[in-house]
C-alpha cells in the first residue's frame, strides 16, 4: 500500500518535473546534476557498507565484548547518535588535520556518515538480536555449541530477518545525510544544485527535480529491502 | 558398585533469597530411567537446566560419568569450570525442551546435522546419514525437509529428541517435553521415548506430569516439594502406597484432574 | 598545542549566544512540527481517499527527501513566486515540515491504538464526531505516544546545524565563524560537539522518566487507589 503511494507520487512529481524542465531548456543544467547524482550515489553505498560493518561490530563489542572494549562500544553510539552528523562531519573534515590525520573529503563523508549510522545500526542489531527467544540459547548450549558459533548459526541468521526494515529506514536516513556532505566542498547533487542554481538561475526547476532524484533513490532503496526482506522471510519460515 | 552417571552432591541453587533448591543429593546409576514429579515451583526443572549447564550452581558439585561438571581440578583442588572445559564434559548430556527449541531457519534434517558437523566435527556425508537415520528412528524420514513451522507440534518435539541424540549423549534430559502439546499429540512422542528406552543405553532424566508413564517407565520416581526430594523409590510404591503425606497429597490432587 | 583554554574563554560567550538561536529554532522547529503532524495524521487517516491518498504522498516524499535540500527549496524557491522569508524563519519553517511527516506516523499509530469501542461508545452517547475526537479519542491517543515525540524533538535539535547552510547565527554557523577568523577549529567544533552530546544525553534521560510515569500513571489512571 505504502509503497504503491510511494511509486504513484514518483511518477507523478518524475512527470511534472521532465514537463517544467523541458520547456525551460534542462540541457543547461541536468548534466551537472547527473554528475553529482552518482557521487551521492557512491558516498550513500560506501556510507552504508560501513555502516552495516560497524553497526556489527559495535553491537557484538557492547553485547559480549570485554569490559574496555564494551565501554568503547558504548561510548561510540552515544557520542555519535548524540551529536549530529553536521558536527561529527565538520569535526572530522576541519579538526582530524590539527591532529596530522588528512583524509580526503570524500573518505571523511563516508567515514562519517557511515560511523553516524552505524551507531544508530548497533541498537538495532543489539534489539534484533534479544528479540531471538532465549530458547534458541538454550538449545544451542544443550548441543554444546560454542558461544561464537551459536550467534554466527542459530542466532544472527534469525535476527537477521528483523532487522532488514528498521535497516531500510537507515538507509534512507544516510542517503538523506549525503546531503550534508555539499558543505565541505564534495561536488554531490546537493552542491551541485547550489552551483547549477547560480550560474543558471532556474532556482524551481533545480530543486525540484533534485528533490525528485532524491526521492527516487528512496523507493530504490525502500524496493531494495521489501524484496530481500521478502526472501529473507521466506528462508527463514517456508510456508507460513 | 558402578561409578553414577549423574551424581549430585549438595547443590544449593538459589535466585536471590529465594532458595529453589536446598542441599539436594541424587546418584543415578548408568541406564537408569529416572523420572521427577511433584508441584510446579518444587525445583524439578531447575534440577535439569542445572545438569545441562543453563543454570550456575551456588554450591555443592555435580559429577557426571565419573568426572566435575561444574568444577574442574586445577593444582589438585575442585575450581569452578571455564567455558572450554563445560564444553568438553557437557557433550555427555543432551536435553529436548518443553517448547521444542527447534531452529526454525532450518529444515529438520539440517536442524540435526547443524551440531554434529560444527562441534563434533563430522564431515556432512556422515552427519546427513546420522541425522537421516535417526529421523527414521522417530518416525520422520517422510518429513527431512520440511521447517518446524510446517510440522505439528509432536512431530517438532520428535525432531528435537533426533537432534539431541544426534551428538550421541550419555545422559538424556527431558523437560516437560509432551507439555506444550495437544493432547492427541502426546502419545507419539511418549512412544519414541519408550523405543529409546528399550533401544538405547541412555540415562534417562525426565520432569514429568504424564503419571501413568512415569509408573510405566520409570527405574525410579523422585517427588520434589519446597527444592528437596521428599520421597524416592520404585514407581509402584510411590504410586501405590507413598510413605509421605505431601506425595498422598500430590497424587491424588493430580490424579483426581485427570 | 592541540587545545588552548584561552581560546576556549575567549569565544564561550558568543558560543552560549548562538546556542541561544540553537534552542530558540529547536522550540519553533518543533510546535510546528507537533501541530502539522497532528493534522497530517488526522488528514492521512480521512475516510476520503482524495485526502488521505495525497497527504500520504505527500509524507512519504517529505520523509524520503533530505532536510537541507527542503531548506534549499524554502530559502531559495519560495522568493520566485514572491514569497521572501527571513533565513530563521525558512529554516524553522523547514524542520517543522520535516518532522511533522515524522510526528504524523507518531500521531497515527497512537490514535490507531485507540480501541474501537471508543468510537462505538462515544456514538452510542450521541456525541459529535469533533467531541468525540477532542474529548474521547485524543486523550487517549496522545498521552502513550510522548515519548516518541519527544526523540523526536531530540532529533530535530540536532539537525538545527543544518540552518549554518543558510546562514542562520546559529551553533555551527558561530564556530565556523570563529575558525575562520582565528584559523583554529579544534575547540569551537569540539565545544559545538560537546554541547550538543551533553543536551541529547539529558534529554534521552529525560524521555525516560517520563516514559517510566508515563507507563505508571498510564496502567493506573485517576491515580493511587
Amino acid at each position: 500500500m505504502q509503497l504503491r503511494q510511494l511509486a504513484v507520487c514518483a511518477i507523478v512529481f518524475f512527470t511534472a518535473g521532465l514537463a517544467v524542465a523541458s520547456f525551460a531548456g534542462f540541457r543547461e543544467f541536468i548534466p551537472g546534476l547527473l554528475e553529482g547524482a552518482w557521487v551521492t550515489v557512491q558516498i550513500t553505498l560506501g556510507g552504508c557498507l560501513l555502516a552495516v560493518v560497524m553497526a556489527l561490530v559495535a553491537a557484538m563489542a557492547k553485547m559480549y565484548g570485554p569490559l574496555p572494549l564494551r565501554w568503547l562500544a558504548v561510548a561510540y553510539i552515544e557520542v555519535f547518535r548524540g551529536t549530529s552528523a553536521l558536527v561529527q562531519l565538520f569535526w572530522l573534515f576541519f579538526v582530524l588535520p590539527h591532529f596530522g590525520v588528512n583524509l580526503g573529503p570524500m573518505t571523511v563523508a563516508i567515514a562519517a556518515l557511515g560511523l553516524n549510522v552505524g551507531a544508530y545500526g548497533a541498537e538495532v542489531v543489539r534489539g534484533a538480536v534479544n528479540a531471538v527467544p532465549r530458547g534458541q540459547w538454550e538449545a544451542s548450549v544443550a548441543l554444546n555449541m560454542s558461544r561464537p558459533l551459536a550467534l554466527r548459526r542459530i542466532i544472527l541468521p534469525q535476527a537477521f530477518v528483523a532487522m532488514i526494515p528498521p535497516w531500510g529506514n537507515l538507509f534512507i536516513e544516510l542517503l538523506k545525510a549525503t546531503a550534508l556532505v555539499s558543505l565541505i566542498t564534495i561536488s554531490d547533487l546537493a552542491f551541485k544544485a547550489q552551483q547549477m542554481n547560480q550560474t543558471t538561475f532556474r532556482t524551481v526547476e533545480i530543486f525540484t527535480i533534485v528533490l525528485i532524484v532524491y526521492l527516487a533513490i528512496s523507493v530504490l532503496i525502500t524496493v531494495g529491502t521489501r524484496t530481500l526482506e521478502t526472501f529473507a522471510a521466506r528462508g527463514i519460515a517456508r510456508g507460513r | 558398585m558402578t561409578t553414577p552417571m549423574v551424581k549430585f552432591e549438595n547443590v544449593t541453587k538459589r535466585y536471590g533469597a529465594l532458595t529453589v533448591l536446598d542441599s539436594l543429593n541424587l546418584e543415578i546409576a548408568p541406564d537408569e530411567k529416572v523420572a521427577i514429579i511433584g508441584p510446579s515451583g518444587s525445583g524439578k526443572t531447575t534440577v535439569l537446566r542445572m545438569l545441562m549447564t543453563l543454570e550456575r550452581i551456588n554450591d555443592g558439585i555435580i559429577y557426571v560419568d565419573g568426572e566435575p561438571l561444574t568444577h574442574m581440578p586445577k593444582n589438585g583442588r575442585l575450581v569452578p569450570a571455564d567455558e572450554r572445559y563445560l564444553r568438553r564434559v557437557r557433550g555427555k548430556i543432551g536435553m529436548v525442551f518443553q517448547h521444542f527449541n527447534l531452529f526454525p531457519h532450518m529444515s529438520a534434517l539440517r536442524n540435526c546435522m547443524e551440531a554434529p558437523i560444527h562441534v563434533l566435527g563430522l564431515s556432512r556425508q556422515e552427519a546427513e546419514q546420522r541425522a537421516a537415520e535417526l529421523l527414521d528412528m522417530v518416525g520422520l524420514s517422510d518429513k527431512k525437509h520440511q521447517y518446524p513451522s510446517q510440522l505439528s507440534g509432536g512431530q517438532q518435539q520428535r525432531v528435537a529428541i533426533a537432534r539431541a541424540l544426534a551428538m550421541r549423549p550419555k545422559v538424556m534430559l527431558f523437560d516437560e517435553v509432551t507439555s506444550a502439546l495437544d493432547p492427541e499429540l502426546v502419545g507419539e512422542v511418549l512412544n519414541v521415548i519408550r523405543k529409546l528406552g528399550k533401544e538405547h543405553n541412555l540415562t534417562m532424566l525426565m520432569v514429568t506430569h504424564q503419571m501413568g508413564f512415569a509408573k510405566e517407565f520409570a527405574d525410579r520416581v523422585c517427588f520434589f516439594y519446597g527444592g528437596q526430594i521428599v520421597e524416592s523409590g520404585r514407581p509402584e510404591e510411590i504410586f501405590s502406597a507413598p510413605k509421605e503425606e505431601r506425595t498422598r497429597q500430590f497424587l491424588s490432587a493430580v490424579l483426581e484432574a485427570s | 598545542m592541540f587545545w588552548d583554554w584561552n581560546y576556549v574563554w575567549e569565544i564561550t560567550p558568543a558560543l552560549l549566544r548562538a546556542s541561544l538561536v540553537t534552542i530558540q529554532a529547536t522550540l519553533l522547529g518543533f510546535a510546528l512540527a507537533a501541530t502539522l503532524g497532528l493534522v497530517l495524521a488526522i488528514m492521512r487517516m480521512s475516510r476520503t481517499s482524495w485526502i488521505s491518498v495525497p497527504t500520504a504522498g505527500f509524507v512519504e516524499f517529505i520523509r524520503s527527501t533530505p532536510v537541507l535540500i527542503q531548506i534549499f527549496f524554502i530559502f531559495f524557491v519560495f522568493p520566485e513566486f514572491g514569497i521572501v522569508l527571513p533565513a530563521m524563519t525558512a529554516g524553522v519553517i523547514a524542520l517543522g515540515l520535516h518532522y511533522g511527516s515524522y510526528c504524523s506516523e507518531v500521531y497515527r499509530a497512537g490514535l490507531e491504538n485507540v480501541p474501537r469501542g471508543q468510537w462505538e461508545a462515544a456514538t452510542a452517547l450521541n456525541l459529535s464526531p469533533y467531541i468525540t475526537f477532542r474529548d474521547i479519542i485524543i486523550p487517549q491517543a496522545i498521552p502513550p505516544v510522548v515519548p516518541a515525540l519527544g526523540n523526536y524533538l531530540v532529533a530535530l535539535f540536532k539537525e538545527t546545524p543544518l540552518l549554518s547552510a543558510i546562514a542562520v547565527l546559529e551553533l555551527m554557523q558561530t564556530a565556523k565563524i570563529l575558525g575562520s577568523q582565528s584559523f583554529r577549529y579544534v575547540e569551537p567544533i569540539t565545544l559545538v560537539g560537546g554541547f550538543f552530546l551533553v543536551m541529547s544525553l539529558v534529554a534521552a534521560a529525560f524521555i525516560r522518566q517520563v516514559e517510566a510515569w508515563l507507563n505508571r500513571s498510564l496502567r493506573n489512571p485517576g491515580g493511587e487507589r
